[in-house]
């Protein structure tokens, strides 16, 4: 069971297939030919220089550069998750919300899964390690940004009502319960879409690279289904989080809506 | 985790006894960003208005005062701190009514508050020319000023103690502003409360009667 290595040559192959995408591009005067090239280097350098990264941190597994690879995953993720805001929360608490929330969620249910389920020795070997918490971040990463900046533009939207709400005495709580129960679902969807598609309309990919590898399919399955289901307590827990974070953020002591703390829209 | 929202008690605020009878608002160094510092006293069953030129800050001054907008200086009522009296209490006894008025359900009834009684909603609906039925209207055919008579009766019926009327009549006919006029003037009398009203209406001024205000340069002139 080994894996048939790619050459150069099938690359380059792989390569002239975008090449002509471009070159048709470019006729029909899409004007994406040459972000489809920059994208195109991009893919193969950063890939590069990641396999490189793994190559040598497989080499030299010591739990302080395992650990180092992780916080820089997720100081990126963290700056992800604020660049997909439209109306981001100023000051440090632009950054820490999303951060703060991944950092709970992403790392506690990777290490959990590492300690208990999965089992590796020790605990945090980066082959197991570092893709099974790349899933997680990526995947809470979106369920994250997702609901903050659906809460962000409802309270936004709906400050009239909030304010209103308030001036009549409800609590703030009460004030923006549809818009955090929403902003919290739609953090949630796409995961939930997900594991309802797996396996019927998508391979997922985890499944399908394992299984390119030589792995048993019912092997690969069982993967899948543990992955799946962490990324969906990782995702929830996540944005449950955020949003809440989010909620309070958005409020003073003196129960006051402080649209102030959130920075103007982009566009 | 459920909210149960507008669950408060509607609970009239005690009088404090011997001190505060004559100042039922009594407002002192109050400052925000725009305003300020300026100095402000209601009595019971007292109506100001406030006059100035737009942008002065008179909707600003309303919503410090219904602590929407953060502000400094104290700020009592019936000698009791804004700071002791939590923010939901606090604004169900001094009422923000907007120029217009928030709408989110469906029909007007569920808009009121948590434990209202019926009795006294079907006796200001009266007062404000609306029928028992108007209760189950939806929102979305409200009529302006049917709406902001439903706005001001929503508010009533937590028995505030301050009213902030911010421009209450801006838009409506001559018939639905003098509705609401007198119907701002029977609920100062009947609950001893007071009323601050925004105002730009020469004419409403003469009917309205009592202290003129005006905010000019952060402060408030006679």
């Amino acid at each position: 069971m080994s894996v048939i290595s790619l050459s150069a040559l099938d690359l380059a192959l792989a390569a002239l297939l975008v090449l002509a995408l471009a070159g048709l591009t470019l006729w029909a005067r899409l004007a994406v030919g040459r972000s489809l090239l920059i994208a195109s280097v991009r893919t193969v350098l950063q890939l590069l220089l990641v396999g490189l990264v793994l190559q040598t941190l497989f080499d030299h597994a010591q739990l302080g550069w395992v650990a180092l690879m992780a916080g820089v995953m997720l100081l990126i993720a963290g700056y992800e998750v604020m660049a997909r805001q439209e109306r981001r929360f100023a000051g440090i608490w632009g950054y820490g919300i999303g951060t703060a929330t991944m950092f709970v969620s992403a790392f506690a249910v990777t290490v959990l899964a590492l300690t208990t389920m999965v089992g590796p020795t020790p605990w945090w070997e980066p082959q197991y390690a570092i893709p099974l918490l790349g899933m997680l971040l990526g995947n809470t990463m979106t369920g994250i940004a997702l609901g903050l900046d659906r809460l962000t533009q409802a309270v936004w939207r709906e400050r009239r009502v909030i304010e209103g709400r308030l001036a009549l005495g409800d609590s703030w709580l009460c004030a923006t319960s549809t818009m955090r129960r929403e902003a919290a679902r739609s953090g949630l969807m796409p995961t939930i879409n997900a594991m309802a598609a797996a396996g019927v309309v998508s391979l997922p990919g985890m499944m399908t690279g394992q299984i390119l590898a030589g792995v048993a399919p019912v092997e690969a399955v069982k993967y899948q289904i543990l992955i799946m289901f962490l990324i969906a307590a990782g995702t929830g827990f996540g944005a449950l989080g955020a949003v809440w974070l989010a909620s309070v953020r958005l409020f003073d002591q003196r129960s006051r809506l402080r649209l102030d703390r959130l920075h103007p829209g982009r566009r | 985790m459920p909210v149960f929202c507008g669950a408060g008690r509607i609970a009239a605020l005690r009088m404090a006894i011997g001190q505060g009878m004559e100042r039922l608002l009594d407002v002192r160094a109050l400052e925000t960003e725009q305003l300020g510092p300026l100095d402000l006293y209601l009595q019971a069953g007292e109506l100001v208005q406030i006059t100035g030129a737009s942008g002065s800050g008179k909707s600003l001054l309303l919503r410090a005062l219904a602590d929407l907008d953060p502000s400094r200086g104290t700020v009592r009522l019936m000698a009791r701190d804004r700071e002791r009296i939590p923010p939901t209490d606090w604004r169900r006894q001094v009422a923000y009514v907007p120029a217009e008025t928030a709408w989110w359900a469906e029909t007007v009834r569920e808009h009121f508050p948590a434990g209202w009684e019926p009795d006294q909603a079907g006796s200001w609906l009266e007062r404000f020319s609306l029928p028992d039925e108007a209760l189950d209207w939806e929102v979305e055919r409200l009529s302006s000023g049917e709406r902001q008579r439903l706005g001001l009766l929503r508010a009533f019926l937590n028995r505030p103690r301050i009213l902030l009327l911010d421009e209450p009549t801006a838009n409506l006919d001559l018939e639905n502003t003098r509705r609401i006029e007198r119907a701002v003037r029977s609920y100062l009398a009947a609950s001893e409360a007071g009323a601050l009203w925004v105002s730009h209406d020469t004419l409403q001024r003469g009917r309205l009667g009592g202290r003129v205000l005006e905010i000019r340069d952060r402060r408030l002139v006679a």
